[in-house]
């Protein structure tokens, strides 16, 4: 039960971080499809920065730089799609698409190309972290507390507070709602949407280390983060983009991603005998049930996926 | 003369086929790049051998039967990138020819090796799956507003676990492949009519390649010719609209996810039956031909006849990636070329604005020229 509870948790905080980094973007007009990508460019940031900083370095500090690693190569990563879709209006689908694929790829031959490089015989796509990764985990009393759970819950604070207590949050969700309106109070909308993006970027490379490191000890870069930053985006749906939404819809979804992890635990459930590829599918088929029923009466940011030509009217 | 030059360049067509060359000689130059980070010895080697593929070998022979085996793989990529192409002229984003693809092969497989049926049943069974699993995507968006993006991510994950429970049946006891589909079941292979001796004996080329071609003239036909294309792409346009003037937007949205569907289920059918390949059931993540479907649509300006070419190139050079030298760079590479082709494609709208704004300058210009001497002008036409 409370092995239930941690992976519930964790893997809420992971969506709960993607989805707000989606909601960002997405009230400011971008769609950011893109999500997956930036989550495998971030998780790449932090597996580096813990694979190469000595041992014996503080847990504060492991955290912070992990941290910041991830946010900065998500941020970078994510200034493709901003220079796309903003400056050359390009296809906001298809460049996001691109950047997932782009993304794994980019990742895949980075990592096999370092381990080759330390050794011949290496081609796989692992990097190892077990060693700093134990700095991100407090254990009470048999709950083993990480701190990116912390991290997440800040997040959503301040995404909150953000959003719909400062101009700055007010001003980015005028310029997806009606940029041209936005546009004429003096408004900068390309300002404002790369903002959005940027932050957005920020968030999911921060949700990728999350995820690579919430289960298991080693990650195989080849396998992207599985489709995460989809559920991330269907969170944001159901969570009808408001933050305090997402966060509930993440804990919904990160409770049938857990039950995954450990159904095995359960009499009952082990009693079904249910195979395991029914337990993989679960989040996938709730995702999808759940968006059928709410989808009918979604109020997505108006001018979304729309790119912004001053000239129009 | 210039006036015919200027006339040529605002030709779609041409603008189509430069913006494709241009982004096609941009993501093998940083594809270059990259390799140059990785390892400046071997880079020059290795994007040579990526764009050689099978001209490597210097026997005609086996190059004769290497480039085969790229065109049986060519074909599942054509017809996935016929699948996205198709929903995108009717205003859909296809994502999920790789899950319509997963379960064209599951059923296809099935179909074959637990029930032996002939290769027309299973080439229909697949078609069906795949259309049924589009046709999903399709009633979502229709009556519950799902975006068809996030729904077709969703099912591509759900038909690759539910197909690798379902081939699991039919593995080999050993190996976490499917049984050998021509020792089991050598009449659900595809029927090669002696395509095969053309390419120096090499069993996998069927009738699958020149099928396919045919889908791509079948699927332009349907898309330009018909009335039934006409509305499809009518609906694309302005469902509004579309509903306006009589069409019925909801069945036409189905029935456009369901034709893709079927295109990507049938490129799955057409190669895992000639044999080529067999499915891993462990496979932890969906396969790769339906998003490279999406990259050789772009590529090929989304057009059905445009595609065949830009399929052929994007698996020659997929292709290409596997004879790279594994001790310094990985297979992947290939991938992250392709991906850097796809993100450039999204570009070509502004290459095409750009370009125009170009040629109206410069005619401005020449008009002003000819305005102020007419006598130069004249001599200039």
């Amino acid at each position: 039960m409370i092995l239930l509870l941690q992976y519930m948790l964790i893997f809420a905080s992971v969506l709960m971080l993607v989805a707000l980094g989606g909601c960002f973007s997405e009230h400011s007009g971008v769609i950011n499809i893109g999500l997956e990508g930036i989550m495998v460019m971030g998780a790449l940031g932090g597996a580096l920065m813990m694979k190469f900083l000595p041992a014996g370095v503080p847990a504060a500090v492991i955290i912070l730089l992990v941290v910041l690693a991830s946010i900065l190569l998500g941020m970078l990563y994510s200034l493709l799609l901003a220079v796309a879709a903003i400056n050359f209006k390009a296809d906001q689908t298809l460049v996001g698409t691109a950047m997932n694929l782009l993304g794994t790829a980019a990742a895949t031959v980075f990592v096999k190309a370092m381990n080759t490089a330390e050794d011949v015989d290496n081609v796989s796509s692992i990097i190892q972290y077990i060693g700093p990764k134990k700095a991100f985990l407090v254990n009470i009393g048999g709950f083993e507390f990480n701190w990116f759970m912390l991290l997440a819950l800040i997040a959503l604070v301040v995404s909150y507070v953000t959003l719909y207590k400062t101009r700055f949050g007010l001003r980015l969700m005028a310029c997806g709602e009606h940029p041209q309106a936005a546009d004429s109070v003096g408004i900068n909308v390309y300002k404002m949407r790369y903002a959005g993006v940027l932050i957005s970027g920020m968030l999911g490379g921060l949700g990728g280390i999350v995820y690579i490191t919430a289960g298991v000890s080693e990650w195989k870069f080849e396998n992207g983060v599985a489709g995460f930053g989809f559920l991330a985006l269907a969170v944001m749906i159901f969570g009808q983009w408001k933050p305090t939404r997402i966060a509930l819809a993440a804990l919904l979804f990160g409770f049938f991603r857990a039950l995954g992890n450990v159904y095995t635990g359960f009499d009952l459930l082990k009693a079904m005998n249910l195979p395991a590829a029914v337990y993989n599918m679960l989040p996938y088929i709730i995702s999808l049930v759940v968006l059928a029923f709410t989808s009918k009466k979604s109020r997505a940011p108006k001018a979304e996926g729309i790119p912004y030509d001053k000239g129009q009217r | 003369m210039k006036q015919q030059k200027s006339s040529l360049l605002r030709n779609n067509a041409v603008q189509t086929l430069l913006a494709s060359l241009l982004c096609i000689l941009l993501g093998l130059l940083i594809g270059y790049v990259a390799l140059l980070l990785i390892n400046p010895a071997g880079a020059s080697e290795a994007i040579t051998t990526i764009i050689k593929n099978f001209m490597t070998y210097s026997k005609p022979a086996t190059q004769l039967k290497n480039l085969g085996n790229t065109l049986v793989k060519t074909a599942p990529l054509l017809m996935c990138s016929l699948s996205v192409l198709f929903a995108y002229k009717v205003g859909l984003f296809n994502i999920g020819a790789a899950g319509q693809y997963v379960v064209g092969a599951g059923a296809s497989l099935y179909f074959a090796l637990a029930w032996g049926m002939p290769w027309y049943v299973c080439l229909l069974a697949a078609i069906l799956a795949g259309a049924a699993l589009g046709a999903i995507s399709g009633l979502l968006k229709a009556y519950c507003n799902v975006n068809e993006v996030i729904s077709c991510i969703m099912l591509n994950w759900i038909s690759l676990y539910a197909v690798n429970t379902l081939l699991n049946l039919v593995k080999e006891e050993t190996s976490p492949y499917t049984l050998n589909l021509i020792n089991t079941s050598p009449g659900s292979v595809l029927p090669s009519l002696g395509l095969g001796t053309l390419f120096s004996g090499n069993k996998y080329v069927t009738i699958a390649i020149p099928l396919s071609v045919l889908v791509a003239l079948a699927v332009w036909v349907l898309l330009e010719k018909t009335k039934l294309g006409y509305e499809l792409k009518a609906t694309g346009c302005n469902k509004f609209a579309a509903k306006y003037c009589g069409m019925r937007e909801k069945k036409n949205t189905i029935l456009t996810m369901a034709i893709a569907g079927g295109l990507a289920g049938m490129g799955a059918a057409m190669l895992f039956l000639t044999g080529f390949e067999q499915w891993q059931c462990t496979q932890s993540s969906v396969p790769s031909m339906g998003f490279n479907g999406i990259a050789a649509a772009f590529l090929g300006g989304l057009n059905p006849l445009g595609t065949i070419l830009s399929s052929y190139f994007i698996q020659h050079i997929t292709n290409g990636g596997a004879y790279v030298d594994k001790t310094m760079y990985s297979a992947q590479i290939s991938d992250f070329i392709s991906a850097l082709i796809i993100y450039l494609c999204g570009f070509v709208l502004f290459f095409k604005f750009a370009l125009n704004r170009w040629l109206d300058r410069r005619d401005e210009k020449r008009a002003k020229s000819a305005q102020a001497d007419p006598q130069k002008g004249g001599m200039a036409e």
